[in-house]
Formats: structure tokens, C-alpha cells, sequence
């Protein structure tokens, strides 16, 4: 089965489709559910669990020896007291923006192609925030206290802070956590029926039963299941706006120069969609290659995601032109000084590599050949998840490592504990997602058999229904 | 053969969703009232043919919003205007618009618990038993095919008539339910 040549046609103007044109409701459902419940498990599987397993177990190693020594094996002094960990943690918390993003807003604006990417984008979203959640807490130096955050009557009498930002904070990447893993559980329902249905061996057929709560299709739980899933969407959706708006007041609400400007806001949300779809390309052009999903994941995929990162990357481009503008425009010589010094000073190559990474490479993405060539949009998703790595890393350092005293300037050298937490969270993320889609329906099957519906064959290719296997029930 | 105190109802397969949204359309023109449709997607009017009005989960979220802009708000002034009044540079122990924040995160929070604890305890799920689960070909209704199932305790139910009826709609199969 090789769709690229359905997208091959000579002189072809109109959107290649989200579909491809022969799948019926049982091939559909067949296929994706295979993914999930065929027997045998790959050998190349194995190798990514077992690669990205080792990174977990580097994670654990690294966190272990944090809480045995402290935070002194990090490369963290004064002036530079926020170093890795909080790069990493506004890296991670934007990247699970795009999800979010796909699942909820595209879904309220009705765009059908966000079907098949939905569900991973999702997974994507949950999987981020969680390597996002674990820096702020093991930043805190006794991590075990981290309860103390949280706002309940103790024997010490005295309650968080309300009215400081890092307490937002926690609210915020809390109820995003939650939120992201209701909507993403709620999407899984109807899918974990069928995976019920379709497995022919007791234990995943009570797994997935369990888990599915016995759905079983009723028109009336689907009609409440639609209205909840679109409310849900519809309180997503300025709840993903909200949650790095208060990461970037983290930075934003403090004085300090280069932090304290009012693009923030806006300039760290469109950031994390940016960062968040190029992690989506990541993921998805490589998925899509290896469980060959060309008809599933088409070129008009491709195309829109293509556009979105350019549309997000010029927002960021204008972002870094206001930052500088600001400085020069306010007149504070501090806020001046951080600028010239980001441009010519010690950390000059990486703001200038960030710079490159995404203002200039994303510009090839006016291009419809680029946007819609899988290894190229692979590419430039990769510069853009290095450029804004390297975007959070300027933010934090640059701002804080030459204090107002020259006497106290210092250069921030992460250690290599800094390196193998780090590391360590990217191979998190990567072990979640190979347990995802060996375990759980990477494309959402109800949403696809919809959009076969909304194609026009209200039968659903009924007149194939020869095809649909009979199975024996087992005792 | 199943005894009549252990049938649960008839349920009838179809091929497409066209034809069961006409055929449970027909059912409660018939007078049916304790029946169901079941799909492998939503369909779109399939819920009001089987006579389902409207459902009150959005005032189960307004609800859960409302109470989660209280919580969140009067935590935070109880806190530190009532409980803990903490007096610097002479400014105003309720600084609300400070509490703005938290207060619009636990509504969405609120709203989205009750959102999803609404859609399943509405439809009274979690349910690991369910009568049509017994019947084999109704494992495809996650799959491709439409089910139109009527409970025996309806008043109209009758096995013989109710079966012929469900054929006459252009059922492909009627299937015998054990509770």
C-alpha cells in the first residue's frame, strides 16, 4: 500500500486528503488496533525499551544522588541560581503545549485532520509534563517537603504564599497535569471498547475491559460523551493559554533586567506551541515511517503542521525583535546591558545559534516542497527543538549571570549531573512513548471511522462487509 | 432457548448507520420506550430518536466551575486576610487581583472533574456486566456495525412480534439477549 502516489498526481491544487479514499470502518479499526494487540512484539521495539530504559535508569541514578548530596553537584551558584532545572522544566511544559493545542483548539475549530495525531499529540502533552513536574521538585533542595507547596492546615500555622508567581505555578502545572490526563482518558474510552472487543486473549481482554469501564456504544452515552468532550475542549483551550502565561510570570513579575518585560506572556505561549509542534513532527514523522501510517498521516498532515511552525516561529521572531526593542526603547540602561550582553558577550554563540535555529532555518518552511517532504520537516523540527532549548537557557542565564556588582559576575558550566538529569528526562519521555503506542491505540479509531462517515459513505464500505472476521469466543 | 425471566430483550444488527437511525426512528414511532441504539462512532440525531431530550451535563459543569472559583478564591483570602493577616509596606492584606491566577486554574480544574465524572456516572458507567455483552456479534458494534436493542421489560415487548418487527426494519440479523 503506497499512498505517496495518490499525493504524486501532476498538476494537483487541492488539499491532499486526511484519508486515504479505500479504508472502510473495519480495515480502519483492523489496522490501528493491530498496532496494539497483534502477538508478536518486535525486535526493534525491544532495542527502544531497552535504550530508553537505561535513560531512565540514568534519570533515577541522577535524582538518587541529588538527594544523597544535594544541589551543590549542579553547576548552581550565585548569581546564577536557576539553571537547568528551570530551562528544562519551561523546555518540557511548552513541548506538551501542542497537544493541547491539536486536541482541543483544532478540534473547536473543526479542522479533521487533527484526528490522527491527536491522540499521540495528547500522550505527547502528558508524557512532557510529567519530565517538566519532576525539575521544579528536585530543584527544591529537600524534595521531600515539596507537600509544603500546597496549601492545607498544618502544625506550623502559615500558608503559601498566594500572591507569589512560583505558587501559581504549581496550580497551574497541576491542573494542566490533571486536565491533560482526564481529556486524554476520556478520548481512550471509546478505543479501549474496541481493543476489548477485538482481543483474543483473556488477559488484554480484561486489561482493556477494565479500563474501557464497559463502554459499549450507546447513543445516549455518545451524546453525552460529545457534549463532555467539547466542553472539556472548551475549557482546555484557555487553560493551555494560562499555564505558560504563569510560567512566563515566573519570570515576567520579578525585576529582574531581561526578565521583567510585558511581551512575555504572549511571546512564551506562542514559544511553546512552536517547540510543541516541532516535538509533534519529531515523533510523528518517524511513528508514521515505521507502522506505516502514510495513509493515516498524509501529506496535507505534514503540510498543516508545516504551517503552523511557521506561523508560530515568526510570532517568536517577533517576540525576540520586541525583547530588544524594549531595551533600547525603555531606556534602562540595565535592560540595555542584558541585550548587548546576550548579542557579544560570553554566551554570543548560543544566542546566536538560537537565533538561527528559529528565525532563519524555519523560513525554508515557505516552501511547500520543504513543508511536505517528511525528512525535511524532520530537520528543521529538530533545529527548532534545539533553538528553543537554547531560547530557555539564554532567558534564565544571560538575565542572571551578570548581576548589577561586577564583582559578582560568574559563568554558569552546567555539571555532569546537570547533563544526565537532563538526558535522563528525554529518555523518560522517549521510554513513555514506546510503552504508549505498543500499549495503548496511537490513532483514534471512533474519531477516524467519523471521518469516513463525514466522506460520504454513510455505509462505511458496508458492501465489503465480507471482509469482517468472525471470531471464536473463547469459554 | 433462553427463559423468559432470563431474556433481557432482542437486539438487532444492522449494516449501516442510515438504516438504524430510520429503524430506531420507527421503534419509538411504534411506541417502544425501553430501548437503545448502539454505534462504533456518534451519530448525529441517533440520541433524539431514541427519545432522549437533552442532557444536563453542561449544568454539571457550570456547577463544578462555580465551585471551584469559590474554593479557590476564598482559600486564598481566608488565608491571608483572615487567618494569617500578614501587615508589609501598608498595602491591602485582600490584594484579590493577585488571587485572580489560582482561582481561574481550580475552576477549570473543578469544571473538568465534573465534566468527566458527569459523562460517566450520567450513563452509569464504570459497568463491567452488561447483558448485550453476551450476545457474540455485538462485539462489532466497536467495530462496524449498528445495534438496535429493545429490553423485554418494555410493555409492548413480545418475542415473537418484537422480532418480527425488528426483521421488517431491515435487520440483518435479530439476536436473542441473556441477562
Amino acid at each position: 500500500m503506497d499512498q505517496e502516489t495518490s499525493t504524486l498526481r501532476p498538476g494537483r491544487r487541492w488539499p491532499a486528503p486526511v484519508l486515504d479514499a479505500d479504508h472502510t470502518y473495519g480495515t480502519l479499526t483492523d489496522k490501528i488496533a493491530s498496532i496494539t494487540l497483534r502477538r508478536r512484539t518486535s525486535a526493534g521495539w525491544f532495542l527502544a525499551f531497552a535504550i530508553t530504559g537505561s535513560l531512565v535508569a540514568l534519570l533515577l541514578v541522577s535524582i538518587f544522588f541529588l538527594f544523597a548530596a544535594g544541589i551543590g553537584i549542579w553547576g548552581l551558584n550565585v548569581p546564577v541560581a536557576w539553571g537547568f532545572a528551570i530551562v528544562n522544566f519551561v523546555w518540557w511544559i511548552g513541548i506538551g503545549h501542542a497537544g493541547t493545542l491539536i486536541s482541543a483548539i483544532l478540534l473547536l475549530f473543526r479542522q479533521e485532520w487533527r484526528t490522527s495525531i491527536n491522540r499521540f499529540a495528547e500522550a505527547m502533552t502528558l508524557f512532557a509534563v510529567v519530565c517538566a513536574g519532576i525539575f521544579p521538585l528536585i530543584h527544591l533542595g529537600r524534595a521531600w517537603l515539596f507537600y509544603w507547596l500546597i496549601p492545607y492546615p498544618n502544625t506550623m500555622g502559615i500558608w503559601p504564599q498566594f500572591q507569589s508567581p512560583l505558587v501559581w505555578d504549581l496550580f497551574a502545572v497541576g491542573t494542566y497535569a490533571t486536565v491533560s490526563l482526564l481529556f486524554w482518558y476520556v478520548g481512550l474510552i471509546p478505543d479501549l471498547a474496541t481493543l476489548r472487543d477485538r482481543a483474543t486473549h483473556r488477559f488484554p481482554r480484561i486489561a482493556y475491559g477494565l479500563f474501557a469501564m464497559g463502554w459499549r456504544g450507546s447513543a445516549r452515552h455518545w451524546h453525552r460523551y460529545e457534549v463532555g468532550y467539547k466542553i472539556l475542549a472548551g475549557i482546555a483551550t484557555p487553560l493551555v493559554v494560562s499555564v505558560h502565561t504563569v510560567v512566563s510570570f515566573d519570570f515576567a513579575v520579578s525585576i529582574v533586567p531581561g526578565w521583567h518585560i510585558t511581551i512575555f506572556p504572549p511571546y512564551f505561549v506562542a514559544g511553546a506551541i512552536f517547540s510543541g509542534f516541532a516535538m509533534v513532527i519529531t515523533l510523528a514523522v518517524p511513528l508514521r515511517r515505521i507502522y506505516s501510517l502514510h495513509d493515516l498521516i498524509t501529506e496535507r498532515h505534514l503540510n498543516n503542521m508545516g504551517k503552523i511552525l511557521l506561523g508560530t516561529g515568526l510570532i517568536v521572531a517577533y517576540g525576540y525583535l520586541m525583547e530588544h526593542f524594549f531595551a533600547w526603547y525603555g531606556g534602562n540602561r540595565y535592560d540595555e546591558a542584558v541585550m548587548h550582553h546576550r548579542e557579544s558577550a560570553e554566551y554570543a554563540p548560543l544566542f546566536w545559534a538560537q537565533m538561527v535555529c528559529n528565525v532563519l532555518v524555519p523560513q525554508v518552511l515557505w516552501l511547500r516542497r520543504v513543508r511536505t517532504s517528511p525528512v525535511l520537516l524532520f530537520i528543521v523540527a529538530l533545529f527548532v527543538n534545539v533553538g528553543m532549548w537554547l531560547e530557555r537557557f539564554i532567558i534564565v542565564v544571560t538575565s542572571l549571570y551578570r548581576d548589577y556588582l561586577p564583582s559578582s559576575w560568574e559563568i554558569y558550566t552546567p555539571t555532569i549531573w546537570d547533563w544526565t538529569t537532563y538526558i535522563g528526562t528525554i529518555g523518560l519521555f522517549l521510554f513513555l512513548i514506546v510503552l504508549f503506542v505498543r500499549f495503548v491505540p496511537m490513532i483514534s479509531i471512533f474519531e477516524m471511522r467519523e471521518l469516513i462517515t463525514r466522506r460520504g459513505d454513510p455505509a462505511g464500505g458496508a458492501e465489503r462487509a465480507e471482509r469482517t472476521p468472525s471470531r471464536e469466543v473463547e469459554p | 432457548m433462553i427463559r423468559a425471566d432470563q431474556l433481557y430483550g432482542l437486539v438487532a444488527e444492522f449494516e449501516s448507520a442510515d438504516q438504524l437511525l430510520e429503524a430506531t426512528r420507527r421503534t419509538r414511532e411504534e411506541g417502544f420506550r425501553r430501548f437503545d441504539a448502539y454505534t462504533p462512532f456518534p451519530v448525529h440525531g441517533l440520541a433524539e430518536a431514541t427519545g432522549m431530550r437533552h442532557t444536563r451535563l453542561p449544568m454539571v459543569v457550570f456547577v463544578g466551575g462555580v465551585i471551584g472559583a469559590l474554593t479557590g478564591f476564598s482559600l486564598q483570602f481566608w488565608a491571608q486576610a483572615v487567618d494569617y493577616p500578614l501587615h508589609f509596606s501598608g498595602r491591602p492584606l485582600a490584594a484579590w487581583p493577585a488571587y485572580i491566577v489560582i482561582s481561574f486554574e481550580l475552576t477549570i480544574l473543578f469544571a473538568a472533574i465534573a465534566t468527566v465524572v458527569g459523562i460517566l456516572a450520567m450513563s452509569g458507567l464504570p459497568q463491567p456486566y452488561h447483558a448485550l455483552f453476551n450476545v457474540e456479534r455485538f462485539q462489532l458494534a466497536s467495530r462496524d456495525r449498528f445495534f438496535l436493542a429493545i429490553e423485554a421489560r418494555d410493555k409492548r415487548f413480545d418475542r415473537e412480534d418484537t422480532r418480527r418487527f425488528l426483521e421488517s426494519l431491515g435487520s440483518s440479523g435479530v439476536f436473542e439477549v441473556e441477562k
